[in-house]
């Protein structure tokens, strides 16, 4: 290769400062690095910031009586174990904490068995036998996945309240004429059942996956060998589902965790507390690091649940049967119990799937709550006027207006929707940006931290997060200032619990978006902007939708993560759903539930339409 | 053709990914007109030089030029934007934006150069008759066949008038009667444009047919570089020898005998006389043999005929002996030859070619 005739061009200026300039202009590093930033504020801090609270004085600990007792001094900010001791090792250790863990684990473990039994039982029937019309069986069974999961604790009390905590008689008192005991009406076992009712779905939908995907050659082959029908299914059915049923424990149990609306509904009347109870309680009584050190406990079991999820993934892939595409699954034939099956499972979905909505949409309906009798009907509390008087001329409700009438929910619902719609598109923004940074700049240590920091919310109950972004952002830090009480904290907080979602989507979406699509751009000469809005965007677009659309209707629904952070100003309809029922307005919190029980539905239901796939599997979030 | 004004020069250009080296260290002077072809196994790094040449991928070492132009160098930190070296690329997956009709992605790059809309309409329709497909401007690529995907995908490239055409594995998507129709185009299109072509491929036909010159890579060194006809006739090494032929080529161990001021090669029954001096103080060396270059006569070594495999053009044919060594054949149909016939076997006259048994360099 003789070719001395190339001479070399006298290269200019700093090597080190083209190297900086070149670097600092690639747009997954910049984005990379400015998504970074963003992360650990959200992220980051929250963490520090709570671990920060629970160690040192707060104003408020003037009053606890360790401190009155001891002549402490109290320094804001100053180190000390008192919380510590107070949550761990005092008197009221077991009040606050044993007891509130005890209860936790109880209704956890308990809805996570309870829902599983249910799931996969109605998973296997759907899949696995002859039963008919399953795939409206299948629709109407994901229900509860898409909707809140209070709506149903509602619906119970409706059902089962007594008079002995005062108010008016339920369904069940009005027929039967006595009072259900106690533990018929409020504390674990209804919180267990209707939890269960929610939870049910997802062992649903993950054992129904795997049911579909085994090959049902592999059972046959070993029916041919003489095994015998349970045999076969204990050892070879029961191992190949194994892995769904174990991530659907491990999810169910780790979302059990954190749940707060229904311990609320059903537990606190009787005072029963769960460890998210107790937080909300602790925060709302000004004890700030007593209650982060209970959050923290939350998030140590969820991470552990969440650790072991990830193991048991991790290993199921060596669990996927290879097998020919078209393989016909031979399902069980249910013979004279085919319809006797199919009764009850309808039945299920009438009293338990349906039966909620109906019990709380007549509820709306009643102008004394508890009288269940036709000339109790009324339309007040969806469009009655101020001050409408009843038939005993009683001020209804209060003197307020129907729901559909009253400015206050007016804005509430305003409220709502703005956050909705603001977080969804921002979520939506920030995940195809993280996913363009996470992707693109795959195998650096920016694009791991990226991946890991952003799915660090997951392990966060949603009352957790909240009430670290309340102590957080209660007073000025650096140029932000205060945002207690503005909407703005709404929409950091419900943008920054979306993240992993967000990161997930996006990821997913780019990921389909051939690396060299993008590369065809940048050899004509296109700048990022140009790609990213001509070739990047239009590619992801659907993906992106369906995202807004999944987020809005979380948002919407979202209950336990804004609770401590919404004040009157900025209240949302499921605070407002929280307070009337707190309040003893069933009216009203049942009518604006089901407004938001129907947004979910119709939304969902858009999805499906426009996606043509079955989205319910991002919904959990 | 000019084939003397240097294009492209690699620079002891290396790329690493991770613990993984892809390219290492190579050497590589590129000219005006040429049609150069990287030919390689699966991994080798062909893919990798291309990229890093298109500035699509960052190297980690060594220099590029193109046109007497520094457009990389890792030491200094020269790194020209893709855009600006004068290429055009096209995938191996096409890369056709699906979301755009065939006139838009190919009308793309020029609107991205801000050209006026009418100039655009003008040149796109011009590219489009260019390469037979004026009637398909608003398809979009799902909408067509394998080969008009590709057509699109190289007017795609010509309407931005590069100086220099990459191709990456163009034709692998094709199958096998619309890859030879597409082979003879991007020759045609070499010879209209003589623009300076690098391309990747590892089905050495397809080199062979196309190329002005060959680079032969492994493990990401290259092994000769050379045209189509220095390769085939003069492997550089074993390496080179193995990979270009086919059926593939026979090697046997040689051992070498001086009788007189003469130089033999002892192998497979064969003794061959060579020029003395090449083997220098070696006892040992390989042997190889193409399965064209043997012929049948009377005075060869027996082999006993083993299987036949007759292509309708040619047969291809398995032989052994006693002592355990077997040859691949490969004769025109003339040859009459059945299973378990004897045949007596000759090399043809210089058609071998001799390695070192260490280095695996060629000595001959
Ligand atoms: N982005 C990457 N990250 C890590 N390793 C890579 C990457 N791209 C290529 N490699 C590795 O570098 C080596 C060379 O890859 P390259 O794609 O250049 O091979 P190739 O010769 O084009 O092979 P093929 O004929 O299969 O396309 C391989 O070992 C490959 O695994
Ligand atoms: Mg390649």
């Amino acid at each position: 290769m003789g070719s001395a005739g190339m001479e070399v061009p006298a290269v200019g200026g700093s090597p080190l400062l083209r190297k900086w300039i070149r670097n600092l202009t690639m747009p997954q590093r910049v984005i990379g690095l400015l998504l970074l930033v963003l992360l650990v504020f959200f992220v980051i801090m929250p963490a520090i910031n709570i671990v920060y609270t629970s160690l040192t004085f707060s104003l408020s600990d003037r009053r606890l009586p360790q401190v009155v007792d001891r002549g402490l001094e109290v320094v804001p900010g100053e180190f000390t174990t008192i919380h510590l001791e107070r949550v761990f090792w005092s008197k009221l250790t077991k009040k606050m904490f044993l007891i509130p863990l005890r209860n936790t684990l109880i209704i956890t473990l308990g809805l996570t068995a309870l829902s599983m039994l249910i799931g996969s039982t109605l998973a296997w029937l759907v899949v696995r036998t002859n039963l008919p019309w399953k795939r409206g069986i299948a629709n109407f069974a994901s229900i509860p996945y898409i909707i809140p999961s209070w709506p149903i604790a509602l619906a119970w009390i409706s059902v089962f309240k007594n008079t002995k905590l005062g108010g008016n008689p339920g369904w069940f008192q009005y027929i039967f004429k006595v009072p259900p005991p106690d533990w018929i009406s409020y504390g674990p076992l209804p919180i267990i059942i209707t939890l269960s009712l929610h939870y049910y779905a997802f062992s649903f939908i993950t054992v129904s996956g795997a049911l579909a995907s085994i090959d049902s050659r592999l059972e046959e082959t070993a029916e041919l060998m003489g095994a015998s029908k349970f045999r076969v299914m204990r050892k070879i059915t029961l191992p190949l589902v194994m892995p769904a049923l174990m991530s659907a424990f491990i999810l169910t149990f780790s979302k059990g965790i954190g749940t707060f609306g229904t311990p609320a509904f059903l537990g606190l009347p009787v005072r029963f507390f769960t460890l998210s109870t107790q937080v909300y309680s602790n925060v709302k009584n000004n004890l700030p690091g007593d209650a982060y050190l209970l959050a923290i406990v939350m998030i140590l079991i969820s991470s552990i649940t969440i650790y072991m999820n990830a193991k048991v993934i991790g290993a199921r892939r060596s669990f996927v049967t290879i097998s020919g595409k078209g393989f016909t699954a031979k399902l069980v034939n249910l013979r004279k119990f085919r319809w006797i099956v199919f009764a009850l499972v309808i039945l299920f979905i009438l009293i338990f799937v349906i039966g909620p909505l109906y019990i709380l949409t007549w509820q709306t309906f009643m102008e004394v709550d508890g009288d269940y009798s036709l000339r109790n009907f009324t339309l007040h509390y969806w469009i009655g006027p101020d001050g409408a008087t009843g038939r005993l001329g009683q001020l209804l409700g209060e003197g307020q207006a129907g729901i559909l009438r009253n400015s206050e929910i007016w804005r509430a619902a305003w409220n709502s929707i703005r956050l909705a719609l603001t977080v969804s598109i921002l979520a939506a923004i920030l995940g195809v940006l993280l996913g363009y940074a996470i992707v693109r700049g795959r195998g650096t240590k920016l694009s791991k931290s990226l991946d890991s920091l952003s799915f660090a919310p997951y392990v966060f109950p949603g009352i957790a997060f909240g009430a670290v972004y309340l102590g957080m952002f209660a007073k000025r830090i650096g140029p932000i200032p205060a945002l207690y009480g503005t909407f703005a904290l709404l929409v950091l907080v419900s943008l920054a619990k979306r993240l992993p979602f967000s990161s997930r989507t996006g990821t997913a979406a780019m990921l389909q978006v051939d690396k060299e699509l993008e590369e065809a751009g940048v050899l004509v000469g296109a700048g990022f902007f140009r790609r990213f809005m001509k070739i990047i965007f239009p590619l992801t677009k659907s993906g992106f939708m369906a995202g807004i659309l999944l987020s809005f209707i979380t948002t919407m629904r979202e209950l336990s993560l804004i609770v401590l952070l919404v004040t009157p100003s900025t209240k949302v309809l499921t605070t407002m759903i929280f307070r009337y029922t707190e309040g003893g307005y069933h009216q009203y919190g049942d009518a604006i539930t089901m407004f938001v029980v129907m947004i979910s539905l119709v939304g969902t239901l858009i999805i499906r339409k426009a996606q043509k796939t079955d989205l319910s599997k991002g919904i959990g979030g | 053709m000019d084939n003397n004004k240097l294009k492209i020069r690699l620079d002891k250009l290396r790329k690493e990914f991770g613990d993984v080296v892809a390219v290492n260290d190579i050497n590589l002077d590129i000219y005006e007109g040429d049609f150069l072809t990287l030919l390689g196994p699966s991994g080798c790094g062909k893919t990798t030089t291309l990229r890093a040449i298109s500035g699509l991928e960052e190297a980690s070492g060594g220099k590029i030029f193109i046109d007497n132009h520094l457009v990389f160098s890792k030491k200094d930190e020269v790194f020209v934007a893709p855009s600006k070296r004068n290429l055009g690329l096209i995938f191996q997956s096409y890369a056709l934006w699906p979301h755009m009709t065939v006139y838009e992605n190919i009308a793309f790059g020029l609107k991205v150069k801000k050209l006026p809309s009418g100039e655009v309409a003008k040149k796109v329709k011009a590219i489009l008759e260019d390469v037979q497909l004026d009637e398909y401007g608003e398809r979009y690529p799902s909408e067509l066949s394998g080969g008009q995907q590709q057509r699109v995908a190289i007017a795609r490239m010509l309407v931005n008038q590069p100086q220099i055409f990459l191709m990456d594995e163009p034709l692998s998507n094709l199958d096998a009667q619309l890859r030879m129709e597409m082979r003879s185009e991007l020759k045609q299109l070499h010879t209209r444009t003589k623009a300076t072509t690098i391309y990747v491929t590892h089905d050495q036909e397809e080199a062979m047919t196309l190329s002005t010159r060959i680079c032969v890579m492994n493990e990401g060194i290259i092994r000769q570089v050379g045209t189509p006809e220095e390769i085939y006739s003069r492997p550089a090494d074993i390496f080179v020898a193995s990979f270009i032929s086919n059926p593939k080529m026979n090697f046997f161990i040689g051992k070498v005998e001086n009788i007189k001021d003469k130089t033999f090669i002892e192998a497979g029954g064969f003794s061959i006389e060579i020029p003395s001096g090449i083997v220098g103080a070696r006892k040992e060396l390989r042997l190889a043999v193409r399965p064209e270059d043997f012929y049948v006569s009377d005075k060869g070594v027996p082999y006993t005929v083993q299987t036949r495999l007759p292509t309708g053009r040619s047969q291809i044919v398995m032989v052994g002996n006693q002592s355990g060594a077997s040859i691949t054949l490969l004769f025109n149909t003339e040859v009459n030859i059945q299973a378990d016939d004897i045949i007596h076997l000759s090399i043809k006259q210089e058609k071998y070619h001799l390695f070192d048994n260490d280095s695996g360099k060629r000595l001959n």
